[in-house]
């Protein structure tokens, strides 16, 4: 996407960086741009904009900008950034404040992602632990990707990695677990953002 | 020091031979603990990405179950279940965040959680050196094993505090106790496997992984040692995947460093799940006992 300078100026929201540094409590505006976050970054050959243009452009106030990129969905969370960074600033914890913004609002860039993690998240709701074939089976319909991993099937299922039955926990934990996901859901409604 | 265990999802699944070894090793030890009675899914990183107050009610939950058992501490042998226990504990000691995670559980966290740490840091601070060798009947000599512990392990370093965050040394430390005298210095030993992203974007997690197996075949491993169930997924079920990412072939076994104490304490390969691992593990073993046996009989020549 190019910008001409007026654009950015026009599409500048100086409360963004606010928000942001609010919600990670980190302070985004110590970001000089060394780039060292970029350079250790193992997911960064799938961004659309590299972890210190992400910096930047919440110290410039590119609200759109940011919500709508890729990276802050394809990020790991393996926090090499944040352990590099010469200014102490956690740049994981920013990335998954602004993944968590944008959820809010309803901007989902990578579909897949999210799905994948709806997929995990409804067997942890319905039976208090994760279920792998219950999560593959709901994200290849979900996101209609029916052959996602079958080359991993034969090897999985002989050697008994994959069970077809979920792991139950005997008292009670899963309907403890169900009830914290409705509350949860309900509590987004009344606050008005996407669970 | 009451000891619960916390042995989160995986270890009832697809790592069903790391709580396996686990186990073994820690009864070998003497290293007694509880199961944290009924207990729930961490909220893994779905979770945590999802939103922070969910992962930390989940989390919360398991916390408090080991208070109702007077626990003084929760080991696990999963990172990211340690990771997330961690973060809700040290989160929880804020008051407003406190306050919204206590809206979504049934009944408020109890004031004091217990902390959360590995079994690897369990067994390296109840047993020492010693200890660990005087269990040691099939030394790890001559093994070389490429330590690879993946990015949550160690990180954030202040949470975490497993050592220096690029370079932890714990798992080697326990493996030299085991005999191992030629474990690498792994540059890639906290790099990313990729993680989960193998199901929603293969190439993320092919590639990363595919450079850590290359690295080890090219160092000449003869196993990857790992203390992650997710990582060692990546590194052993999706192994082909990888290869064929990086348009080649691998043939690296990727051993929990529990079945490896497990083999050098002399326990049987079914106690310790060996048969689960995708690339089978049967040449390690194999060249374990060949080398311990002309051990032996070095020994025989002398005496």
């Amino acid at each position: 996407m190019q910008e001409t300078p007026l654009d950015i100026v026009r599409s500048k929201d100086r409360d963004f960086i606010r928000e942001v540094e609010a919600e990670s409590g980190q302070i985004v505006s110590n970001c000089y741009q060394c780039g060292n976050c970029t350079a250790g970054c193992p997911a960064g050959f799938t961004y659309d904009m590299q972890t210190n243009q992400v910096m930047r452009a919440v110290q410039l106030g590119l609200r759109e900008q940011v919500l709508h990129s890729e990276a802050i969905w394809m990020c790991l969370s393996c926090s090499t950034c944040s352990l590099r960074c010469p200014n102490n600033i956690d740049v994981a914890a920013v990335m998954e404040t602004l993944r968590h913004m944008a959820r809010r609002e309803g901007c989902i860039s990578v579909g897949r992602m999210n799905k994948f993690w709806m997929s995990f998240l409804n067997t942890v709701q319905a039976f208090g632990r994760s279920f792998e074939i219950g999560t593959m089976a709901l994200y290849m319909f979900r996101s209609l990707r029916m052959t996602t991993d079958v080359d991993l099937a034969p090897g999985a299922l002989s050697k008994g990695k994959l069970g077809f039955i979920p792991h139950t926990i005997p008292d009670g934990g899963a309907k403890a677990v169900g009830r914290i996901f409705k509350r949860y859901k309900e509590r987004c409604e009344r606050e008005g953002v996407r669970p | 020091m009451k000891i619960a265990y916390y042995p989160g999802c995986s270890a009832k699944g697809s790592s069903l031979d790391y709580e396996l070894s686990t186990v073994a090793v820690c009864n070998e030890l003497g290293v007694v603990s509880r199961e944290v009675p009924d207990w729930n899914c961490c909220g893994s990183t779905p979770a945590h990405a999802v939103s922070t107050e969910l992962s930390a009610a989940l989390c919360t939950r398991n916390l408090a179950q080991a208070a109702k058992i007077n626990a003084d501490i929760v080991m696990t042998p999963c990172p990211s279940c340690l990771s997330n226990l961690k973060h809700a504990r040290a989160r929880m000691e804020k008051p407003e965040f406190r306050q919204r995670v206590n809206e979504l559980l049934d009944e408020p966290a109890p004031e004091n959680l217990p902390d959360a740490t590995s079994v690897m840091q369990v067994i390296g601070t109840l047993c020492d050196a010693g200890k660990i060798r005087s269990h040691v009947t099939n030394s790890l000599a001559g093994i070389r094993i490429a330590p690879y512990y993946g990015c949550l392990m160690s990180r954030p370093a202040d949470l975490m505090r497993f050592g220096d965050p690029e370079n932890p040394t714990l798992m080697e430390e326990l493996l030299k106790a085991c005999g191992a005298d030629q474990v690498l210095d792994f540059p890639l030993k906290t790099e990313c496997c990729g993680a989960s992203s193998g199901i929603p974007h293969r190439p993320l997690t092919a590639v990363n992984s595919g450079r850590i197996l290359e690295l080890a075949t090219r160092m000449e491993a003869d196993c990857i040692a790992v203390c992650c169930p997710l990582c060692q997924m990546n590194l052993d079920l999706r192994q082909k995947q990888a290869a064929s990412q990086m348009e080649t072939t691998f043939d690296m076994p990727v051993l929990y460093y529990t079945q490896l104490m497990g083999i050098a304490f002399g326990l049987s390969e079914q106690e310790l799940g060996l048969e689960k691992l995708i690339v089978p593990a049967d040449r390690v073993v194999a060249k374990i006992r060949a080398l311990n046996t002309a051990a032996q009989i070095q020994e025989g020549v002398k005496a």
